[in-house]
C-alpha cells in the first residue's frame, strides 16, 4: 500500500526533538551561556549582527546558539525577528571621524595624525594553536592604560584637503532601505552599499578577491581602516533637535584607488567605501573594493565584463539568506514536477525509437 | 507566541503595503508588481512570497487549506498550515470545496473553484523570460515592449530538437492578449485551469519581490503553434487507490523489481472519491487487489 508521504507531522515533530536533542550535545557537558558566547565569540556575533542588519550582541548570541553554530542560520534566525521590528526612521548621518578607537590604521603612510593604532588584531600572531586555552587555564590579562585624547580625523580628509581626492559624492538626504522597498536597478550607491553590507561575507570577499586579479581592477590601497564605537544621533520630532540614542561598534574601510582624469581634469585618487556592523575588517576591506569596482560607469572607466562590476548580478546574489534558501528549496519535494517530466522524455524517446524503426 | 505578533504574524503596515500589490496585480494581469517582500521565519524556496501573500489575504473567518505537489499532508504544507494555526488562529480544512482560501506549491486543486475562493501560488521565478535572459533590467524592457519573440523562438527550436515542446512544467501562459506569465511550476496539466476561473488566482514570488495576479474569468492563453497545439499531459492510467482516470497522478516506486503503482496527487481528490465509494487497483476489496 502507498503510504510514501503519510505522517508529515509526526515526521516533523520527531525531527524537532532530535534536532534540540542535537543542538544541546551531550548533556554531561556544561551548557554553553548567551553571556559566554557573546563574551568569547564575539566576531562569530559581530557577523551575525552585520549580515543579520540588527546591532543586538545578546540575540545574536541567541541565534548562534539555537542554530548550533550555523551562522548563516544564526543570521536567518535574526533577519525573521528584525523585518518584525517598526521602523521609526533613519538616524542622523553618523560621525565616523569622532569614533572612539579601538584599533585604526593606514597602509598608505606611515604615520597619520592620531597615530597608527593595532589594536585587537590577529594581523601578526603566528597561528599555532594555542594548547593551553585546551587546558582551561585562564588567559593572562593585558595590561592596561588610560586611553589618549588624540584626534584621529580620516586620513582620506587628510589627501582631499590637497584636492589628491575625488570629492565625496552628495547621497540622499534620507536613505534608501532595500528592506523596506523592492530593489530596483539601476541602484544609487547609497542601496548598493545597503545590500553589500548585509551581504554575505565569503561571496564579498570572493567578488573582491576576483578584482585584485584582474576581474575587473580595483588597484587599491587601504587608506584608512578603523574600528570602534560611534554615538548614533536621531532627530526627535517633537523636540525639534537631535539626541544621543546609543552607540554602536563599527569597522570602517576607506580605500585609495587608480586615478581618474584626463587632459582637462587634472588626475584624482578615487574611493571604495566599506562600513560594516561590529568589528569585520574582512568584510569591510571587500566591501570597499567591490563598491569601487561597481563604480566603473560613474567614473567613466570600462565594462570588461568582470562579474565585481555587474551591479544585477552583484546585488542578486549577495545576500546569503535569499542564496540559501533557494538552493535549500530543491530538497523539498518535486514530484509533480518531475512526474511531468518523466512522461515528457518517456514521450519523446518513445517518437525517437518510432523513427528509428520506421527507418530500418 | 501569538501575543508578540500581529494577526497572521505580518503587523499591519506591512499587510496593507502588500494589499496594495495585490489590487495593482489585478488591476494588470499578468504583470508582475514589485513589493517590498518581507523576510519570514521560513527559508526562501519555502514558499516566502505565497505565505506573505496569504498573511495579507487572510481574516479570522477564512477557512484555510495549504497544499504542496497537490498534497495536504506534505511536511512543508503541514508546515505552514501550522503557522497559520499558531499565528493567525484561522480554521483550516483539507477538503477544496470548504477552504476560503487555498495556498498551493506546484498544483491546482481537482475539484473545481468557486467565486469568493482565493488561490495562492508560492513562485520561485515569476519571470516566464528569466532563463532566455537573466537580467531583470532586460526583461522588464521586453515585457513593456510586448517583445516576445525570444520566448516562440525557444518554443520553436524545443520543437526542431525534440519534435515537441520541451517544456513540462511552468508552461508559459499569455494572459488576456498581453502580459507573458510564468503559472508557477504546475504541471502544464493544470493549465487549463488557469484561464476562466472564478476564484481569484494570487502568486507570490517572496525572494525575487514580486507579486502578480489572475482575476476571476481571465483568459489565459498556452503558447502554442497551430500545427504544435498545447496539449495537457498526465501518466496514461488510473489512480490505484481511487480509480480516477482524469486527475495528475503521481507515480510511486513499490520495490526494486520495477513494480510501480499511481495514485491521485492531488490528496482530498482521491480521499473524497474513496469516501465515495470509488475503489482502484490497490485499494482494500478494489477490483484486483
Amino acid at each position: 500500500m502507498y503510504v510514501a508521504t503519510k505522517g508529515g507531522e509526526r515526521a516533523i515533530d520527531a525531527a524537532h526533538g532530535w534536532l534540540a536533542a542535537e543542538r544541546r550535545g551531550d548533556p554531561g557537558v556544561a551548557e554553553l551561556s548567551i553571556a559566554q558566547i557573546r563574551e568569547q565569540m564575539a566576531l562569530a556575533v559581530n557577523r551575525v549582527m552585520a549580515e543579520g542588519s540588527l546591532y543586538d550582541r545578546d540575540l545574536a548570541a541567541l541565534a548562534i546558539k539555537q542554530a548550533r553554530g550555523d551562522l548563516i542560520e544564526a543570521v536567518f534566525l535574526i533577519r525573521a525577528y528584525r523585518t518584525t521590528l517598526p521602523r521609526f526612521g533613519a538616524s542622523m548621518p553618523m560621525e565616523t571621524g569622532a569614533m572612539q578607537i579601538t584599533r585604526r590604521i593606514s597602509a598608505t603612510f606611515k604615520d597619520v595624525p592620531g597615530g597608527q593604532v593595532l589594536g585587537p588584531t590577529f594581523d601578526y600572531t603566528h597561528r599555532l594553536l594555542d594548547f593551553a586555552l585546551m587546558a582551561e587555564g585562564e588567559a593572562p590579562l593585558a595590561p592596561r592604560a588610560p586611553a589618549e585624547e588624540v584626534p584621529a580625523p580620516h586620513v582620506l580628509g587628510l589627501l582631499d584637503r590637497d584636492g589628491l581626492m575625488e570629492p565625496v559624492p552628495e547621497g540622499a538626504a534620507v536613505p534608501p532601505d532595500l528592506t523596506r522597498a523592492p530593489l530596483e536597478l539601476p541602484a544609487s550607491r547609497a542601496l548598493r552599499l545597503q545590500a553589500l553590507a548585509r551581504g554575505d561575507e565569503g561571496f564579498v570577499l570572493g567578488l573582491a578577491y576576483s578584482t585584485q586579479r584582474g576581474y575587473g581592477r580595483t588597484h587599491a590601497f587601504v587608506g584608512e581602516l578603523r574600528i570602534g564605537m560611534v554615538a548614533v544621533e536621531m532627530e526627535i520630532p517633537e523636540l525639534g533637535f537631535a539626541v544621543e540614542i546609543g552607540d554602536v561598534e563599527l569597522t570602517e574601510c576607506e580605500t585609495v584607488n587608480q586615478f581618474i582624469g584626463s587632459k582637462t581634469e587634472p588626475a584624482q585618487f578615487t574611493r571604495g567605501y566599506g562600513l560594516v556592523l561590529g568589528q569585520s575588517e574582512r568584510k569591510a576591506i571587500s566591501m570597499s573594493l567591490v563598491d569601487r569596482a561597481l563604480r566603473w560607469e560613474e567614473l567613466g572607466e570600462e565594462n570588461t565584463g568582470a562579474p565585481a562590476q555587474d551591479e544585477e548580478f552583484v546585488l542578486a546574489h549577495c545576500d546569503n539568506i535569499q542564496a540559501t534558501g533557494f538552493l535549500e528549496h530543491i530538497k523539498l519535494p518535486h514530484y509533480v514536477d518531475f512526474q511531468s517530466e518523466l512522461e515528457l522524455i518517456r514521450k519523446l524517446r518513445r517518437g525517437a525509437t518510432a523513427m528509428n524503426e520506421a527507418e530500418e | 507566541m501569538t501575543e508578540a505578533y500581529s494577526f497572521a504574524y505580518l503587523d499591519e503596515s506591512t499587510k496593507r503595503m502588500i494589499r496594495r500589490t495585490l489590487l495593482k496585480a489585478l488591476a494588470v494581469p499578468g504583470y508582475q508588481v514589485p513589493f517590498a517582500s518581507r523576510e519570514m521565519p521560513m527559508p526562501y524556496g519555502w514558499g516566502t512570497g505565497g505565505v506573505q501573500v496569504t498573511a495579507a489575504c487572510l481574516v479570522p473567518e477564512d477557512v484555510l487549506k495549504v497544499i504542496d505537489q497537490g498534497a495536504d499532508d506534505t511536511t512543508n504544507a503541514v508546515s505552514i498550515r501550522r503557522f497559520f494555526q499558531r499565528t493567525a488562529g484561522v480554521a483550516v480544512t483539507e477538503h477544496t470545496t470548504e477552504a476560503s482560501l487555498i495556498q498551493t506549491r506546484h498544483r491546482i486543486p481537482e475539484a473545481p473553484l468557486k467565486e469568493g475562493q482565493i488561490l495562492i501560488y508560492q513562485v520561485p521565478i515569476p519571470e516566464p523570460l528569466r532563463f532566455l535572459e537573466p537580467r531583470e533590467s532586460e526583461t522588464r524592457k521586453m515585457h513593456a515592449l510586448e517583445e516576445y519573440g525570444l520566448m516562440h523562438v525557444k518554443l520553436y527550436e524545443d520543437i526542431a530538437r525534440h519534435g515537441a515542446i520541451a517544456t513540462s512544467y511552468g508552461y508559459p501562459v499569455k494572459v488576456e492578449g498581453r502580459y507573458v506569465m510564468d503559472p508557477s511550476p504546475i504541471p502544464k496539466f493544470d493549465n487549463p485551469k488557469l484561464s476562466g476561473n472564478p476564484a481569484i488566482q494570487l502568486f507570490g514570488a517572496g525572494r525575487e519581490s514580486r507579486i502578480h495576479a489572475l482575476p476571476p474569468y481571465t483568459r489565459v492563453v498556452n503558447l502554442d503553434f497551430e500545427d504544435h497545439p498545447f496539449e495537457p499531459t498526465k501518466a496514461d492510467a488510473a489512480c490505484d487507490l481511487c480509480g480516477a482516470t482524469t486527475s495528475y497522478l503521481d507515480e510511486v516506486i513499490m520495490d526494486d523489481a520495477g513494480g510501480r503503482m499511481f495514485c491521485c496527487s492531488d490528496t482530498d481528490f482521491c480521499a473524497t472519491r474513496r469516501a465515495a465509494g470509488h475503489a482502484g487497483r490497490l485499494a482494500p476489496g478494489g477490483e484486483a487487489a
